[in-house]
């Protein structure tokens, strides 16, 4: 069983409706009842991002999202799907639910 | 060429895909399948010349890829790697499904749609038609190592993204056939007027590979409509290949070749096949209206037979579904016929194909048709010029010669310009 990264784009933040939090539940719902869940979890606006740098002595913080783009990710999920047919078609799901588009990407393994 | 390096090359032809198909299935992997395969080809061009040919090459192609297999597994000892060395031991029963052909479950792969469209035709021609990249390379335009990167690509994200080696889901099926029927057409079109100033004009390899999985995709969706369109429209277009090459090597025209010379058995095949979806009332896709307007060509055992309003009214019915100047450009060969030259040449003359070699083709022959022979000279020489297939040229250097030679009177009275395209004229 591999793992796959679903991305959701869109250039604002928190702007789900009511009717589609209520999608995104039984959507949720059903990954879990077929055993795809792993986690997911929305994301709050780039704008309260905070760069790390720790590589070199003390660590360095700078305000601010890393790269600067009209569309960025606002949520994620990530699934169990044994192969790329069935991940496209739960990311199908999830990009109806949430009522935006996705990006699906497999986890590296081992 | 020896006979050896002959048969190897025949063999090649025929067993390429069987032995990639076999290996990936027993290995998961399409890349290693492709490099085993290649390797075992390589060997049998060192071994056979000095052991012989062996009684069933194909098995023998096959047994020393996997074996080749197994030895790099060992090698490189790691644990996923050695769960496929287990399966490849212990070979596991196949579930015999719709499916049952390994060289179909490779096209459905190597037509995924996670993969670009260009990718898919590239890695199909790789892993199913055996062509090199050279070879793909010329036949799309494009720089060697720029398709080199096109099929690593692809062949690296069917690794890393898991795309399944094997039958889609149930659901995902008519939506999946369609791209194949894409790349099995071009595939098939590749083969019919293959392109290449050094290779042979027509790859009947290639067209007979093209109407053997769409029959096995049929086999499979015998309800679908589009599936019949499209063998229909390959086997009335293989029809017409024994008339289609001259003895030198030339492109004979729609309209001057034998037509005692086309076979009758694929025509009856292709023909019942029309009727059959006629006769369904539902509306038609793209192949089945090809294959309708090739059909009505092949109906007329005399080119003066030929319904041409009935392929115009094809061909309308045609640019409904895809308004592109192509369409348009074949429909004005069919109208030339209908209502002359001059009328199908306004229609011509600004369509935005100004890098396509048919339609400069096209122009050169109404022009000729109308006297104009000094633009329709130039037209020929476009056409030369953007032409890759060899005997293309050689048809349409005769025809611009011939307006060199004096004219005993005024342009030749004969009919269809197109060099028998598959989709049209």
């Amino acid at each position: 069983m591999a793992q796959y990264l679903m991305s959701v784009l869109d250039d604002t933040s928190g702007s789900a409706t009511a009717e589609e939090m209520a999608a995104i539940d039984v959507f949720n719902d059903q990954l879990q009842a077929d055993g795809h869940w792993v986690f997911a979890g929305g994301l709050a606006s780039p704008d309260t991002a905070t760069i790390v740098d720790a590589r070199d002595a003390a660590p360095v913080f700078t305000d601010g999202p890393y790269v600067e783009s009209k569309e960025f990710i606002v949520g994620f999920w990530i699934i169990n799907a044994p192969d790329l047919d069935v991940a496209l078609r739960l990311a199908s799901g999830g990009s109806k639910s949430c009522n935006r588009r996705v990006e699906l990407r497999p986890i590296l393994s081992e | 060429m020896t006979d050896v390096d002959e048969v190897i090359a025949q063999v090649h032809r025929e067993e390429w895909a069987r032995v990639v198909a076999t290996l990936a299935r027993r290995l998961g992997d399409l890349d290693v399948a492709e490099e085993m395969a290649a390797e075992a080809f390589a060997t049998a061009v060192e071994r056979w010349p000095v052991d012989g040919v062996p009684p069933n090459p194909g098995a023998w192609l096959t047994t020393t890829a996997r074996r080749k297999a197994i030895d790099r597994l060992r090698r490189e000892g790691r644990r996923e790697e050695k769960h496929r060395e287990a399966l490849m031991l212990f070979d596991t029963p196949e579930p015999v499904g719709a499916i049952d052909d390994d060289r179909l479950r490779l096209v459905f792969t190597c037509c995924h749609p996670a993969l670009a469209v260009e990718a898919r035709v590239a890695l199909t021609l790789r892993m199913v038609g055996g062509l090199t990249v050279p070879e793909i390379a010329r036949a799309f335009l494009v720089e060697e190592t720029a398709m080199s990167r096109r099929i690593t690509r692809a062949k690296t994200k069917i690794r890393a993204a898991r795309i399944p080696y094997g039958v889609p889901l149930r659901e995902d099926i008519p939506a999946r056939v369609t791209g194949v029927l894409a790349v099995l057409y071009l595939i098939f079109n590749e083969g019919y007027l293959t392109s290449g100033p050094d290779k042979e004009a027509v790859r009947a390899d290639l067209t007979a590979e093209a109407i053997r999985l769409t029959r096995l995709v049929r086999a499979m969706m015998p309800a679908d409509g589009e599936v019949a369109g499209l063998l229909a429209l390959m086997l009335l277009t293989e029809a017409r290949r024994p008339a289609r090459m001259s003895a030198s090597g030339e492109l004979v025209a729609l309209d001057e070749q034998d037509r005692g010379a086309w076979d009758r058995g694929l025509i009856a095949e292709g023909h019942a096949l029309v009727r059959g979806r006629l006769a369904s009332g539902q509306a038609p896709g793209r192949y089945q209206i090809l294959a309708a307007i090739n059909a009505v060509h092949t109906d007329a055992l005399d080119v003066r037979d030929t319904d041409w309003s009935q392929v115009v009214a094809l061909y309308d019915q045609l640019a409904r579904l895809d308004p592109s100047p192509i369409v348009r450009l074949n429909r004005a060969i069919a109208v030339a016929e209908l209502d002359g030259p001059e009328v199908a040449l306004a229609q011509v003359n600004g369509l935005p194909l100004e890098g396509y070699h048919a339609f400069h083709a096209t122009r050169a022959d109404l022009l000729r048709r109308l006297g104009r022979s000094v633009q329709s000279r130039a037209a020929y020489d476009r056409a030369i010029g953007l032409t890759v297939n060899t005997a293309e040229t050689a048809y349409l250097t005769r025809r611009r010669d011939q307006l060199a030679a004096p004219a005993s009177g005024g342009p030749t009275p004969d009919h269809a310009a197109a060099a028998d395209p598959p989709g049209g004229p």
